[in-house]
């Protein structure tokens, strides 16, 4: 099995003016990823941008890895350029991906913007369906809407704009929902990825009410393999790397 | 080819330009045959180099801090095939390093501010150096203190484990205390040297140096007057990048190293003058990321080469290296790598570096 993986470009789709799937096939053996983990994606062949980029993978196939991707700098503009049959180069799958949800307990995703990705993956492989909150700015940045309600999945999307499903912020709608009358006697197990704020709001939810969970962290990677230590961030344990350790965390781990 | 260089021009080691050296890449995937014959003492050629006492298999090393401890990069590289390890730099006590964000890229590089994060000596010696040891490489350590005592004391518990070789840290940009204090001032940096020399008189000492200096000859030459038996260089470059967004620096330790292929022809230049102004052998580090980096550190003088922020970007850099060195020597016809180091022609005109 191969760390370091050559791959071809089969697709790269725009799913609106900044977001966009890129569909790749590896052409080497790779082991099977596990939802949460990522790649370290080399889209050009220049120096600038100099570093691979991480990207949680969204869905595997036996034939192709898919990315959602939003265009944001120098190096997913470079993404966006890649055509059907351009050549990368790829390393993973990398760091620790969600742990499963003990038995008793059920699943409660949230998504922040792209952070859908790495949830997605998650959401797919879960036999017990989960509880999905899935919010973003506006409408045009809810992503593969088809894809989740394909799931069957309890799917409550949020804008910040109000310009689809409930108005306000993922955090605004957890607490309702945690609230309900449904979700009374119910055990969550929180899993969350998305915006740093987001997550921290959520995890303060989550402390304060005492459900379990996770959340994704992201942050600057030289390497991606737990080399460089640029990745770390604070937790109670002392500094650990998102790359390694993460991106997965525990929620009570990290201090914000 | 040559002579564009500008680093956007040349290959990334990851995607090959050079036919040549590809092609000795494809062969080694593919056969395994190949790198046998690189480990093999019967190859033809010689690709072995002393560091004073130190005899390395090839003149490929790992730079401090982009390595880990060896243990990181078992996925993609066979460590037996290095010439040397350096590991990430070593304090008496665990360091926890800086807040983040510490890394941010820049055109062609990367600014990074770690803050010295390791596990500290205690944690090495249980933990880390055992497993380094498994393998037929040389392992140097790179130490860091406060002190001259605090490096005393660090090299000497070291150089009783039996490791290969240490390398003092006097350079290092992103901590308060120690680290760069020494590298900067030329009485303490001779004391140092001349104290931890004294101690381990019978392993390799390096001295890795700061490019911040005013005369890169002139430091070497303290090194060397010193008693260290080689020096290395350059660290990163002090440096700082702002978002101009939010108007705040890119790094939470505001300013941080620059490494990567940026710094290549500055690395060069000073690798170029501190081996015309010692005797003692250089080790060139700086922006190494393919083959072709590597041979114009050993032509402007360099006897061994330290890949760094190269491994990030392609961590199978170091052993690519390892074979275009050897495609290159067959194509050239040289039979050691010795042949290379220093061979710059053409330099008679220039004004004297050591001036």
């Amino acid at each position: 099995m191969y760390k370091i993986f050559k791959a071809k470009v089969i697709d790269n789709l725009p799913l609106n003016k900044k977001n966009y799937l890129l569909t790749i096939e590896p052409l080497d053996p790779i082991s099977e990823p596990s939802p949460g983990q990522f790649y370290m994606v080399g889209t050009g062949n220049s120096f600038d941008p100099l570093l691979k980029r991480p990207f949680s993978y969204f869905r595997k196939t036996a034939q192709a890895i898919q990315f959602l991707y939003t265009v944001k700098g120098k190096g997913t503009a470079q993404m966006k350029a890649l055509k059907p049959g351009d050549g990368m180069q790829v390393i993973g799958p990398l760091g620790t991906g969600y742990p499963k949800p003990p038995k008793g307990y059920i699943p409660l995703l949230i998504a922040g913007g792209i952070g859908i990705a790495s949830l997605f993956s998650l959401a797919e492989c879960l036999t017990k369906k989960p509880s999905l909150i899935y919010g973003s700015r506006c409408k045009d940045d809810l992503l593969i809407l088809n894809e989740l309600e394909k799931l069957g999945s309890e799917l409550i999307t949020c804008t910040d704009d109000c310009s689809f499903g409930r108005e306000g912020m993922v955090t605004d709608v957890l607490t309702n929902f945690l609230a309900s009358p449904s979700s009374k006697g119910t055990s969550y197990m929180i899993y969350a990825c998305g915006p740093k704020p987001m997550l921290a709001a959520i995890s303060q939810i989550a402390l304060d009410k005492h459900i379990k969970g996770y959340v994704s962290l992201e942050e600057n990677m030289a390497c991606g393999f737990g080399a460089c230590l640029g990745c770390s961030v604070k937790t109670g344990k002392g500094y650990k790397r998102v790359c390694k350790e993460g991106p997965v965390f525990p929620i009570e781990d990290i201090v914000w | 080819m040559k002579g564009l260089d500008c680093p956007l021009a040349h290959s990334r080691p990851d995607i090959h330009r050079d036919s040549e050296v590809n092609s000795v890449f494809d062969s080694i995937q593919i056969r395994s045959r190949t790198i046998q014959s690189l480990t093999t003492t019967d190859y033809s050629m010689d690709l072995s180099v002393n560091i004073g006492k130190l005899k390395l298999k090839n003149p490929v090393m790992t730079a401090s801090g982009t390595f880990g401890y060896g243990e990181e990069y078992a996925d993609f590289v066979d460590l037996n095939l290095l010439g040397g390890i350096v590991v990430k730099g070593i304090s008496l006590k665990p360091m926890e390093g800086n807040p983040s964000p510490r890394i941010c890229e820049t055109p062609c590089g990367m600014l990074n501010a770690i803050g010295l994060q390791n596990v500290g000596l205690k944690t090495f010696l249980r933990d880390k150096l055992p497993y380094l040891r498994n393998f037929d490489t040389k392992i140097v350590v790179n130490i860091l203190g406060n002190s001259v005592q605090e490096y005393v004391r660090l090299a000497k518990t070291l150089v009783d484990t039996g490791v290969d070789g240490i390398e003092l840290n006097v350079s290092c940009p992103n901590v308060k205390k120690g680290g760069m204090t020494f590298g900067i001032d030329p009485r303490s940096l001779a004391k140092l040297i001349t104290a931890v020399k004294r101690t381990v008189s019978n392993t390799v000492l390096i001295t890795k140096l700061s490019p911040n200096v005013s005369s890169i000859p002139d430091f070497s030459r303290v090194a060397e007057d010193a008693g260290s038996d080689a020096i290395s260089l350059i660290n990163t470059i002090p440096a700082l990048s702002i978002d101009t967004e939010t108007w705040k620096p890119r790094l939470a330790n505001v300013t941080g190293g620059l490494s990567g292929p940026a710094i290549k022809p500055i690395a060069l230049r000073m690798v170029w003058e501190a081996s015309q102004a010692v005797s003692i052998p250089v080790i060139g580090i700086g922006g190494i990321t393919n083959t072709l980096d590597a041979l114009e550190f050993l032509l402007a003088g360099a006897s061994a080469v330290q890949v760094g922020t190269g491994n990030f970007l392609n961590p199978k850099a170091t052993i690519e290296i390892i074979s275009g060195l050897v495609a290159y020597l067959r194509r050239k016809n040289i039979q050691t790598i010795g042949a290379i180091i220093g061979g710059m022609k053409g330099t008679k005109s220039c004004h004297n570096p050591d001036h």
